[in-house]
């Protein structure tokens, strides 16, 4: 042991693969949460189990969740009395550069890729422990009770890599299946990559980066909303009236209409 | 310990085998890849070639294995043996349960098929089970329009020819601003989700319009809180500013609209109706002449402004009563504000917005187009302002109204059908006269003379005997709603019960879950599909059900026929029908079976064919007295409506190459699947835009069997058969309405769009608007049963605005009782402030009554969770003349479940058992529940 750590993360990574969630488009729907269960239920290490999944208290594993959060803007000059706002907020594992999960864990089975970055969990040498789950502060690892094992987001490693996929394919599973498009999928070590860019156009932000993790999945904030009002003030003349009564307005209409293509004008 | 990883298989196989099929969890109707292993499902995904996902797919779609082992699947065909609610069956074999029904069916269909109702709830093949209620011969059939989004399907219809979801959809690739009303996060689903995100990615406005700011409202740039029922008045208020300012498209309006028709002012018969040629072409004034001209005249340009004078009347174009109309102050933004909740400035900054993107933004696409005047255009002008409802404006008594100031709207900007705007999806556009008229007859041992479902074009269409009673159990088609193109299905139990306007002997029900979520006054309609004669036997005398699945319902029946599931059957989603067409794209598609039940189940189809046949049915039946199909994928082969135009317009033709009109092809579904479960018929470059007047859209319309011949129309501001309904209210013509419904059908059957409060009487105390929607990850899901759905959506506590929190003293986790002049609940509150101030709501269909799905009687959904369909009842509150007056739209009998009105009041929390009220006893699961544990991996 070093430094106090259990398991070691690697000096660096090749590259840092992740997601960039927009919240501006994110409505809430839940697609990412039940594909990823779908597929991380076939696919990578033990299903993902569900208890009393008929029951009294539901509860299964999920790698992704969707949580809403209500927001209520401060008042300002252009907005007095501002609308309360929603938020949806879909939280999964962030891949942390320095990840508290992986060096707490006591038997290396929590580790992070140096071709990629992904921090996965080799459930062969999970011991169910929770120390990882108990470490990240994104609340991002679940235990699985039916096998006694660590559950996280996996990046879906084994699609992003899979030549039995189409290449479209290769990319996570609630990417693919988003249906606003709000979630992207690429390497943010990568200042050319698309979704860099997208960071840097729309201000891309850490998940509470007082933590200290370095996150290398992004958000994408919310833009301003309701701003309707404010914005209209210079179309005033747009709705100039063309008369004050419907005599005034025929009128105006008998104009207008000889302006029309094959009108006299 | 340093780092080291393992070496990970990043290449594993997949699947064995991916079948592609339509996805059927809700009525989005989206293109699946069923990746199958060892025989099994093994995971579900949107497939990218569809049409109507592109690959997306929703957490429903993805939820699908879970709904194909679900627990609460019925097993075998079941005849009841307790009363009827106890859930007590005996399963029984197919042989007797088609005996059984074919006992109680022939002889009414050979006597009085009248007597037997048969309705279907989300039922998606339509154009089939109408078929066979047209061939048993009761007037009796519709399915769940009447309680779901008729005023939105009827008023599109009627306005312009189309409407939205399946039959139109945004301009996604050019739309710049995107306005949404009310709750509609139910049709459409997938594609509206990939809109929006598409349109905000370039920066383009979201304006939602919504008392409540969950899903697409939360990600709109401008929220519009709006107080329920009041939609119709905003948008007149828009129209107002909009016509006032000369922000209207009049190019638009003279060329494609009947603005410039001309309608008599003369009092008397012909008051308000359209003038006419000898031939019945509407006439305009051209202005190049002065003279009256028809409005399809080569050449003519009609006037908007011009009134024409004969034989001493004055015939005004309809423009003229909208402008005297719509620019009156009652329409002002400062008149409207207070009752919508929407500040006259941000109506007027709405307005503003409009006018801005639809004429400073508009653009030009270089395409050339004839239309059906024959004048060229070289240029396409686009309009990017597009919206979309659906339920939210739809469900009031004011909806139809409502929704056809909608449509007027969009029309007066010159938004429809143009780039940028709405456009329609084959085989819509389509004008009011190209549609069927209602039938109702009965005839013993004959069919129908046509359809059930129409659009009456006066009074002489509506379904009355010579006395007026009422033709059909749901008194569809009569004066109390005149226009009901979809039936009214939540009157179907209620009437049955009371015998009004006739007793039935059986009732027949597909898909709907009438004892609980699907019906208003859930507890009466429990009551009465339960009531017996004084004799003993029941009100109603035998019930007939089918379902996959273990629903509330399932307890009322008799018999019981389990239906399969979505992987396991074929199906047809069908340009007859409602099909899943692009706006550039005519397109159908198939189901198959991905699976084979594992169950004693048979396709509900397959099962009405047998039926069909058992009873020689005609139109099922071959001259020689044999069966024309054996089951329901024979049938989708092998049936022609009209000949060479069948249930699917791709592969048609001996060797599969025609599309739209051709021979039946045997191989035809073969084909389906080896194209991914769907066809596609492009639309012409130059023929995708302007429809209703593009000849060469006409064109192509007809070769694809959609027309038989080309069918340019003109929207309809003025909706000339309302207008024949208001002449009988006023006294002229034959038949007459019955005086208690005169002055309604005056006022409210207006042929311009007009905003009405409804009916409050009784409300008086009740001042809380109450709301339900479904969460987008069940919305038109059959049943929360679903594993991994249930767990994102297992408890619905009725979400409450902070002013009425701190009114009532409430905190999150209290209860409290909800009282409407119907009925009481208790249920628990959570505080919700992106809520107009004066508006509660909750998930609807969440609450389940114990014993039903396959759940645990302590599941959350049957403790805590609850319905506001107590609080709502199908009649409006007695108004003491005797009379039973249907809480529905006057004119479509659209059920009103969002005029609900109640009064909340803080409640001790309800003790042993802590649960909602009102509580019902458990029906006995004739599945049992489901497992304890959940490790759903196929492979190996």
């Amino acid at each position: 042991m070093e430094g106090g750590q259990m398991t070691e993360l690697p000096n660096s990574t090749d590259r840092k693969m992740g997601l960039v969630i927009d919240l501006d488009t994110c409505v809430g729907c839940h697609a990412c949460v039940i594909s990823c269960k779908g597929w991380n239920t076939e696919n990578y290490g033990a299903p993902l189990s569900d208890q009393d999944p008929y029951g009294a208290d539901p509860s299964g594993t999920f790698l992704n969740r969707v949580h809403s959060y209500e927001v209520q803007p401060a008042p300002c000059e252009s907005q007095p009395d501002p609308a309360a706002q929603l938020i949806h907020f879909p939280k999964s594992c962030l891949h942390c550069e320095d990840a508290p999960c992986v060096t707490v864990c006591p038997t290396g089975a929590s580790y992070k890729r140096t071709e990629d970055g992904i921090v996965l969990v080799n459930e062969d040498h999970c011991i169910g422990c929770g120390l990882c789950a108990w470490a990240c502060p994104y609340g991002a690892r679940e235990l699985d009770l039916a096998a006694g094992v660590m559950k996280k987001c996996t990046l879906c490693v084994d699609r992003i890599y899979n030549e039995n996929l189409p290449e479209e394919d290769r990319i996570p599973s609630c990417v693919r299946t988003c249906p606003a498009g709000a979630r992207h999928f690429g390497d943010l070590g990568d200042p050319d990559s698309d979704v860099s860019k997208l960071v840097a156009e729309r201000g891309g932000i850490d998940l509470m980066p007082e933590m200290g993790t370095k996150p290398v999945n992004k958000y994408l904030p919310p833009r301003p909303k309701d701003q309707i009002e404010a914005q209209a003030a210079p179309l005033a003349p747009l709705l100039k009236p063309v008369a004050e009564d419907a005599g005034g307005f025929m009128g105006w209409l008998d104009k207008a209409l000889d302006k029309l293509p094959g009108g006299t004008n | 310990m340093t780092h080291h990883q393992p070496t990970l298989d990043t290449s594993p196989k997949v699947s064995d085998e991916i079948r592609r099929t339509t996805c059927y969890m809700c009525a989005c109707r989206c293109g699946i890849n069923v990746h199958m292993k060892d025989g099994k499902v093994a995971y579900i995904e949107g497939n990218r070639d569809h049409p109507v996902n592109k690959g997306v797919l929703c957490a429903k779609g993805s939820a699908g294995i879970m709904q194909v082992n679900a627990p609460s699947r019925l097993r075998a065909p079941l005849k009841r043996v307790g009363p009827r609610g106890s859930g007590k069956f005996r399963e029984i074999s197919w042989d007797e349960a088609i005996s059984t029904a074919v006992g109680w069916l022939n002889e009414l269909h050979e006597t009085a098929p009248q007597k037997l109702a048969f309705f279907t709830g989300r039922d998606q093949s339509q154009s089939f089970t109408s078929f066979w209620a047209q061939n048993f011969g009761t007037p009796n059939y519709a399915a769940h329009g009447g309680f779901c989004s008729v005023n939105m399907a009827t008023a599109g219809i009627y306005t312009m020819g189309g409407a939205f979801w399946e039959f139109g959809q945004p301009d996604w690739e050019h739309t710049k601003l995107f306005m949404l009303f009310g709750v509609a996060e139910d049709h459409d689903s997938n594609p509206i989700k990939m809109g929006i995100g598409k349109i905000k990615k370039r920066g383009a406005r979201v304006i939602g319009v919504n008392p409540i700011r969950t899903g697409y409202n939360a990600v709109a740039d401008d929220w519009v809180g709006i107080t329920p029922g009041t939609d119709g008045l905003f948008i007149l208020s828009l129209i107002h500013v909009l016509m006032k300012a000369g922000k209207i498209d009049l190019d638009y309006l003279s060329r494609y609209t009947n603005a410039p028709v001309l309608v008599n002012g003369s009092d008397g018969p012909q008051k308000g109706l359209f003038l006419r040629d000898e031939n019945g072409k509407m006439l305009v004034i051209d202005r190049n002449t002065g003279q009256p001209t028809p409005f399809d005249q080569p050449g003519v340009r009609p006037d908007l402004t011009a009134t024409f004078d004969k034989d001493g009347v004055t015939h005004r174009p309809v423009f003229h009563q909208m402008a005297e109309r719509y620019l009156s102050a009652d329409y002002a933004p400062e008149a409207v504000a207070d009752r919508c909740g929407i500040p006259a400035s941000r109506i007027r900054a709405i307005a503003a917005e409009l006018a801005r993107v639809a004429f400073d933004e508009a653009f030009e696409l270089d395409v050339e187009w004839t239309d059906f005047r024959g004048e060229k255009h070289s240029k396409m002008t686009g309009r990017p302002v597009s919206m979309h409802a659906m339920r939210g404006v739809s469900a009031h008594a004011n909806g139809f109204q409502t929704c056809r100031a909608l449509h007027v709207l969009q029309i007066l900007l010159g938004t429809v059908e143009v780039p940028g705007g709405f456009r329609f999806k084959p085989p819509y556009p389509k004008p009011i006269e190209a549609h069927p008229t209602p039938h109702g007859d009965r005839r013993p041992g004959r069919p129908l003379e046509g359809p059930h479902l129409g659009f009456p074009r006066g009074p002489e269409d509506l379904l009355l005997d010579e006395d007026g009673t009422a033709q059909r159990i749901d008194k569809a088609f009569t004066w109390e709603n005149p226009m009901s193109a979809h039936g009214l299905m939540h009157m179907v139990i209620s009437n049955a019960y009371a015998g009004d306007p006739y007793k039935i002997d059986t009732l027949f029900m597909y898909m709907a879950n009438m004892s609980w979520n699907s019906s208003m006054n859930t507890k009466g309609v429990m009551e009465m599909l339960s009531a017996r004669n004084d004799d003993g036997g029941y009100m109603i005398p035998r019930i007939i059900y089918s379902d996959a699945y273990s629903s509330e319902m399932v307890a009322y029946a008799d018999l019981v026929l389990p239906d399969t599931t979505y992987l396991e059957r074929h199906d047809c989603i069908s340009l007859l029908d409602r099909p899943i067409c692009e706006a550039d794209a005519a397109a159908d598609a198939i189901r198959w079976p991905v699976i084979e039940p594992d169950r004693d189940v048979r396709g509900f189809q397959s099962v009405l064919i047998e039926l069909a046949n058992r009873m020689s049915l005609p139109g099922f039946t071959n001259a020689d007295g044999t069966p024309k199909w054996k089951d329901y994928a024979d049938y989708i082969v092998n049936h022609e409506r009209k000949p060479g135009i069948g249930p699917l317009a791709g592969f048609r033709g001996r060797d599969g190459t025609q599309e739209g009109r051709g021979e039946v092809n045997p191989d035809q579904l073969n084909r389906y699947i080896e194209n991914g479960g769907f066809y596609v018929a492009h639309i012409p470059e130059g023929a995708d835009y302007y429809k209703p007047w593009n000849t060469a859209y006409q064109d192509w319309a007809v070769g694809m069997g959609i027309y038989d011949s080309p069918q340019p129309y003109l929207f309809q501001l003025y909706v000339e058969p309302m207008r024949k309904f208001q002449l009988a209210a006023e006294g002229h013509g034959e038949r007459q309405p019955p005086e208690h419904l005169r002055q309604r059908i005056r006022h409210t059957m207006d042929p311009l769009p007009i905003w009405y409060e409804t009916d409050q009487q009784g409300n008086e105390g009740f001042t809380v608007n109450a709301l339900t929607q479904r969460p987008m990850a069940m919305y038109h899901s059959w049943g929360t049963q679903n594993a991994w759905l249930r767990q994102l959506h297992g408890r619905n506590p009725l979400y409450v605005p902070t002013k009425l929190m701190r009114e009532h003293g409430l905190k999150d986790g209290d209860w409290a009782r909800v009282s409407s002049p119907h009925g009481e609940i208790t249920v628990p509150v959570m505080e919700m402030a992106a809520l107009n101030e004066n508006t509660v709501w909750t998930w609807n269909a969440i609450g389940k009554r114990k014993g039903a799905w396959a759940l645990e009687p302590d599941a959350p959904e049957a403790t805590k969770g609850f319905l506001l369909n107590h609080l709502i009842h199908e009649l409006l509150p007695p108004k003491g003349d005797g009379l039973r007056w249907a809480n529905s739209d006057p004119i479509t009998g659209q059920a009103a479940w969002f005029d609900l009105k109640v009064r909340i009041e803080k409640t001790t929390p309800p003790d042993d058992p802590q649960e909602s009220k009102p509580a019902f006893a458990a029906q006995e699961s004739p599945v049992g529940t489901g497992p304890k544990e959940l490790k759903w991996k196929v492979g190996k």
